[in-house]
């Protein structure tokens, strides 16, 4: 049964369309997370499920009724902003009672609500304080308590957690996955990180220029890619793209080399290589030949930048202690499964 | 430390400019006060004395409690004031906030012709609006004072306000939309709150001009039942004689509701003054 649909959605500003007939449905309890880069349309979306924005075209259904036409606060929705947006007049207590006191729901509801939320977040010792009295992360745990007394159908989520410092970051994460597998409940989550989405999402819906490119798993995201902006997108460091030429099992890059393909394919193709999906040797007989040009050390791992015979550059993963030497000749060789393959022109992936 | 003292040098230069330009400001309103408190003879003979043991006297509020109904001029002005105060900023928040916040045809012109009145002295329609009040049968009372006083305050009111509001986070109104509150509880309760300095800002820089007017009191309510304390004064004026005991004290008495005000919104006066200036 799916919560959350989102019916051939269209959005316009005037001439310019931000969102080009979207299709989404979430199903009960699932976590899906809308990534894109800024100003791909997907803060809007959010907007326009919340009922913050109206939408040219299409439907927006909440637990089986057609919300399109209704104000925010009759969808069934909560939401949590990436400025946090508590009242600053009001203390914790009055911040996440608030739209419960606005629907006249019964004291001893809101209690037990709010209660239940306190304990969750554990916000107990900052009740009676003003926002501007709280940290970061205690503020967007506030914001959340918010959304969790209103006990909503589906939690939508602006980025929020851009507003913080790295550290945060990483922990507020933990506990929004943390929240979500102890409260079950449908979460749309927005974020411009691929970080974030791969590490929250049941499901990643990869959005660009008003279009969804792409929606599965994490992992289906990373091992099939739809199409090249997916491709680059996912992951990090991002996956290695040259232009290549298909010639029947091998694939040409030119004076780079060529690699082998199972894929059938002629003419102009765009062959990715993610990172890790390359051997390194000095043995320059095969595979695709290029100089070492320089090396970022993490101290787990390494990325050597090698500039290939083509003028493309990869960004190879390998062991910290490789022995290279800047400028030294290299052959990158294929590992097995490694080799997404894109069509020349619309950067479709190619199948066998 | 030559940097220093040129520092020094550069903040007593700025000092003396403001003291002088604070003396020059102040005098007038210290000799009225003054002279309020000495008698008519020392008035005319020692202007620039301070009242003195032989010179000290209260016959000019004597004269203003006495003659004329000015406790009642008092409260015709108290009323003109903040009835105007009030309706200039609620319905100018409420013009800023439709201007600020939703989107609609004609938005920006809307706002440009709100804002005309900023440059178009409204004194210009002296007659017109004398013949409306006359014609609404509204001559002489509190009420046309309390209208034309509003339209005059408006246009600056808007104006400020919408830029003011322009900066309050969507997020936060987007937030209390989800929550279910109305969009006039949005505006009361959550946007008027953060934009309180440029409200006290409105209300000190509208109040004065309404407290201090004689041009429409004049016009539009001269019977002894709408007199406010600036039109009262000048019943001491007469022809022939002036009561200048009687005028200071009266002006000295106009001072102290503004200067009340004044302080309780200074504070708030001075963050809208300086907003976006620091931070």
């Amino acid at each position: 049964m799916s919560k959350l649909i989102i019916d051939g959605v269209s959005k316009r500003f005037g001439t310019t369309e931000v969102l080009k007939k979207i299709d989404l449905e979430v199903a009960n309890g699932e976590f899906v997370v809308i990534v894109g880069p800024s100003g791909c349309g997907k803060s809007t979306l959010l907007r326009i499920v919340a009922g913050l924005e109206d939408q040219t075209a299409g439907r927006i259904l909440i637990g089986d009724r057609d919300v399109s036409l209704m104000p925010p606060s009759k969808r069934g929705v909560a939401m949590v902003f990436q400025s946090y947006a508590l009242y600053p007049h009001l203390t914790v207590e009055g911040n996440m009672t608030l739209g419960l006191r606005q629907a006249r729901t019964p004291k001893e509801t809101i209690a037990q609500r709010l209660a239940e939320a306190v304990r969750i977040l554990e916000l107990d010792p900052y009740l009676k304080r003003k926002p501007a009295q709280l940290s970061g992360g205690q503020r967007q745990r506030v914001a959340i308590g918010r959304a969790i007394v209103r006990q909503p159908e589906v939690f939508l989520f602006d980025e929020p957690l851009s507003n913080l410092d790295a550290a945060l970051r990483g922990q507020v994460r933990i506990e929004i996955a943390d929240l979500h597998r102890r409260l079950g409940a449908t979460m749309v989550y927005v974020t411009h990180d691929q970080i974030e989405a791969m590490t929250l999402a049941d499901r990643i819906v990869v959005l660009n220029d008003g279009i969804v490119q792409q929606i599965g798993t994490p992992s289906d995201l990373y091992r099939r890619p739809a199409n090249t902006f997916v491709a680059t997108f996912i992951g990090s460091p991002r996956m290695n793209v040259l232009a290549g030429r298909g010639a029947g099992s091998r694939v040409e890059l030119d004076e780079a080399g060529s690699l082998p393909t199972d894929i059938v394919v002629q003419g102009p193709v765009t062959v990715g290589v993610r990172p890790n999906g390359f051997d390194v040797s000095a043995d320059i007989a095969e595979g695709l030949v290029g100089s070492l040009m320089g090396e970022e050390y993490l101290g787990a791992e390494s990325y050597l930048h090698v500039k290939m015979g083509n003028g493309g550059l990869a960004v190879v993963q390998v062991h910290p202690d490789h022995g290279w030497k800047i400028g030294q000749k290299l052959a990158l060789r294929l590992r097995p499964g490694n080799l997404h393959l894109f069509d020349g022109q619309t950067g479709k992936r190619l199948e066998r | 430390m030559p940097s220093a003292r040129r520092h020094l040098a550069g903040e007593a230069t700025a000092h003396a400019i403001l003291i002088i330009y604070t003396v020059i400001a102040l005098a007038p309103v210290i000799l009225v006060v003054m002279n309020s408190f000495k008698s008519r003879a020392s008035i005319f003979g020692q202007p620039l004395v301070p009242p003195g043991p032989a010179t000290f006297s209260l016959i000019g509020y004597a004269t203003v409690f006495k003659r004329g109904n000015f406790p009642h001029y008092f409260e015709n002005s108290l009323i003109v004031t903040i009835v105007s105060l009030l309706m200039i900023v609620v319905f100018g928040a409420m013009a800023a906030f439709a201007l600020s916040e939703y989107r609609f045809r004609f938005n920006r012109l809307t706002g440009l012709y709100l804002a005309l009145g900023i440059m178009i002295p409204i004194r210009l329609g002296t007659v017109a609006i004398l013949k409306i009040m006359v014609g609404l049968g509204l001559a002489d009372t509190l009420l046309s004072l309390i209208l034309v006083y509003t339209a005059q305050g408006l246009p600056l009111a808007i104006y400020v306000l919408s830029e003011f509001m322009r900066q309050v986070s969507d997020d936060l109104k987007n937030a209390a939309r989800i929550d279910g509150l109305s969009e006039y509880v949005i505006l009361f309760r959550l946007v008027m709150p953060v934009v309180r300095p440029a409200i006290a800002t409105i209300t000190v820089f509208t109040m004065v001009p309404i407290w201090n007017d004689l041009w429409f009191p004049l016009v539009l309510a001269p019977g002894e039942a709408t007199k406010t304390v600036t039109l009262g004064a000048q019943s001491f004026i007469g022809q022939f004689v002036v009561d200048w005991n009687a005028v200071l004290a009266s002006l000295t008495l106009a001072i102290i509701p503004v200067l009340v005000l004044y302080i309780l919104f200074s504070r708030q006066l001075m963050r809208g003054l300086t907003a976006g200036a620091i931070k």
